[in-house]
């Protein structure tokens, strides 16, 4: 997937010379956290975070409440010339920006011109798209030795009991170097015959699978 | 036991909804699904002399006007084409039928729209005040979407009744689900409206379908906090399992305040159960039903009306846990002890399993569970933050 097929194109952008106080009411009335600072012409200039305006204004439990820091300009505070991305961006690449470099969004560029943003929430989301969580189906885990062909021979049982796949991921055994964990979601509430099948084909299917019990 | 109602005629007890045609709803002969449950139950209540002639009400049909009160038009003309074989599986699949787990079969609109119309037949006594309590054991179709079957439910019943009652009766419902699956179906028609809070307690979807049913899908918009979801750990026992209905059921009871109760009661929480992972014993459905009649006299003055649902060991848990929901609904003592030996011996032959001979299961059932501090301990979380919102209010 690329980032055009996910961002979001509908965003909010504040000018380097708004102040705190205009940022603050804009990330609590949209319930946001990141807001890209663009100029008059459209470019990404900076991005402020709701960190950066806790880390510009004092503390709430302390007396002294200094309003005049409402009043600070954005461009003194902002992360300048933030990291962006583009619309053609594949979203692993995403991801692994955000990992590594402990980023909350990414403004999306293409022609010079912020066309769209990407945030760590939309990110999970999409996650647990992939997981086929949001819509009715069983779950199932196998446990299968890690060699070439292995999924044809799993999904073949799919296939025969006409079952439609919600999705597939693949995990590393962390018992077991030679082994992956295949886990499916499957469309159907009675799993039962597709279980008895894999079992057929030699593998282990953990249904569910919790320490010291067997059922 | 009989009282008298306004209009002067008996008021009953409770009526038991029920007719041969209801065992129409039938996939094919190896399908988990399968309504031999009611005649297993009608006939081990008859041999306890717990069911007469005169408290069975034969169900009508639902009409389409009914039916749309919760489903779309485009989908109920595909049942009704795919009952008569005019389309075939491909064309239907995207409405949920021709699949493996709700395969088309023939007269598949009729039988369906005859359990929605036998939970409709078993709302208008309980809100005619014909009855106090009703019980429609061919019901509980929890699954079924607006626009779509799925698992192995093709119409809501419940979805239709609810709007039913709402519109014919202007009541406010709350709908308790304990089948061992998420009651996602009629979460889902009702996510967004004040005046019905649905519950639901099941296994987690951590591995069970339908995979929903999280502690925090609590409704949405002007339905937030109506909606009440308690999943539940695989090889959960008797004691997790009711106390976490006891409590839930109450404290959301005294809350929101219902004109009416609905139960959905699968019984597929059992060990024995063959799709599910919970450790339920028959302890459960000697105290599922007495807690909702309790609330239904407490809260609704009587008015409750019961469903069936899941249930896929249908020799030997469903009889008896249906049984037992007909007989506390009748006020009849609940049985222990042996079942009677007719009806052990009747269905003996045809059962591939030996049948259970006593009301209660044999103790101890299963091996103990290595867990069972942890999964308690884990559960009580879920109960606490499921009723985190409800019990704020009142600090």
């Amino acid at each position: 997937m690329i980032v055009e097929e996910m961002m979001k194109t509908n965003v909010l952008t504040l000018q380097p010379t708004h102040t705190i106080k205009d940022a603050i009411s804009l990330l609590r009335e949209n319930k946001i956290r990141h807001l890209p600072i663009t100029d008059t012409t459209g470019e990404v200039v900076g991005v402020i975070s709701d960190r950066d305006i806790k880390d510009a204004t004092p503390s709430s439990l302390l007396d002294q409440q200094s309003l005049n820091v409402h009043t600070v300009l954005l461009r003194d505070i902002m992360t300048k010339n933030p990291i962006v991305g583009h619309p053609l961006d594949f979203v692993e690449d995403v991801a692994t920006i955000f990992y590594d470099q402990q980023i909350g969004c990414l403004p999306i560029v293409s022609k010079g011109k912020l066309v769209g943003i990407v945030t760590e929430t939309d990110l999970l989301y999409k996650y647990i798209e992939l997981t086929g969580a949001h819509q009715p189906g069983s779950h199932i885990e196998v446990r299968v030795p890690n060699r070439p062909g292995i999924l044809f021979e799993v999904s073949k049982v799919f296939h025969d009991h006409h079952a439609n796949v919600l999705s597939v991921l693949v995990y590393p055994d962390v018992a077991n170097e030679a082994n992956k964990i295949l886990v499916f979601r499957v469309k159907t509430m009675n799993p039962l015959g597709i279980i008895e099948d894999i079992r057929k084909e030699g593998f282990d299917v953990l249904w569910p699978n919790m320490p010291g019990i067997t059922k | 036991m009989a009282k008298h109602a306004r209009n002067n005629q008996i008021k009953k007890e409770a009526v038991y909804i029920y007719s041969e045609d209801q065992l129409g709803y039938k996939f094919s002969d190896s399908h988990p699904f399968n309504q031999k449950r009611l005649t297993l139950t009608t006939d081990l209540l008859r041999n306890m002399n717990a069911l007469s002639d005169d408290d069975i009400i034969t169900p009508r049909m639902a009409t389409d006007q009914e039916l749309l009160l919760a489903h779309d038009e485009r989908y109920i003309d595909m049942v009704k084409k795919a009952s008569q074989g005019l389309v075939t599986a491909q064309q239907t699949e995207s409405y949920g039928i021709g699949t493996e787990d709700t395969p088309i079969f023939p007269n598949m609109h009729d039988a369906s729209a005859r359990l929605v119309g036998g939970t409709l037949t078993a709302v208008d006594y309980v809100m005619e005040n014909k009855a106090y309590h009703a019980l429609n054991l061919g019901g509980g179709l929890h699954h079924g979407f607006r626009g779509r079957a799925s698992g192995f439910c093709v119409y809501n019943d419940s979805s239709v009744a609810i709007k039913y009652i709402q519109e014919k009766y202007n009541a406010r419902v709350l709908y308790i689900d304990t089948d061992a699956h998420h009651g996602d179906g009629v979460q889902w028609t009702f996510y967004d409206d004040p005046n019905v809070c649905t519950v639901s307690i099941h296994e987690t979807g951590r591995y069970l379908f339908p995979g929903t049913g999280n502690v925090t899908e609590r409704g949405t918009g002007e339905g937030y906090g109506t909606s009440f979801n308690l999943p539940i750990d695989a090889f959960t026992e008797d004691d997790s399992f009711l106390e976490l209905y006891r409590t839930a059921f109450r404290e959301i009871a005294e809350h929101f305040k219902p004109d009416v109760i609905i139960s959905q009661n699968g019984a597929d929480a059992h060990y024995f159960d063959p799709l599910t992972h919970l450790y339920g014993t028959m302890k459960i459905y000697h105290e599922i039903p007495k807690l909702a009649h309790q609330l239904a006299h407490e809260f609704c003055d009587g008015r409750w009306i019961g469903v069936g649902g899941g249930g896929y060991d249908i020799w030997r848990v469903v009889p008896r846990a249906w049984s037992l929901l007909w007989m506390e609904m009748k006020g009849l003592p609940l049985p222990e002890g042996d079942l009677p030996q007719e009806w052990l011996d009747r269905w003996q032959e045809e059962s591939p399993v030996p049948l259970i001979p006593t009301w209660f299961d044999p103790d101890p059932l299963y091996e103990p569970i290595p867990r069972k501090a942890e999964i308690t301990e884990k559960n009580q979380k879920v109960l606490e933050k499921a009723l985190y919102s409800i019990r704020s209010q009142q600090d």
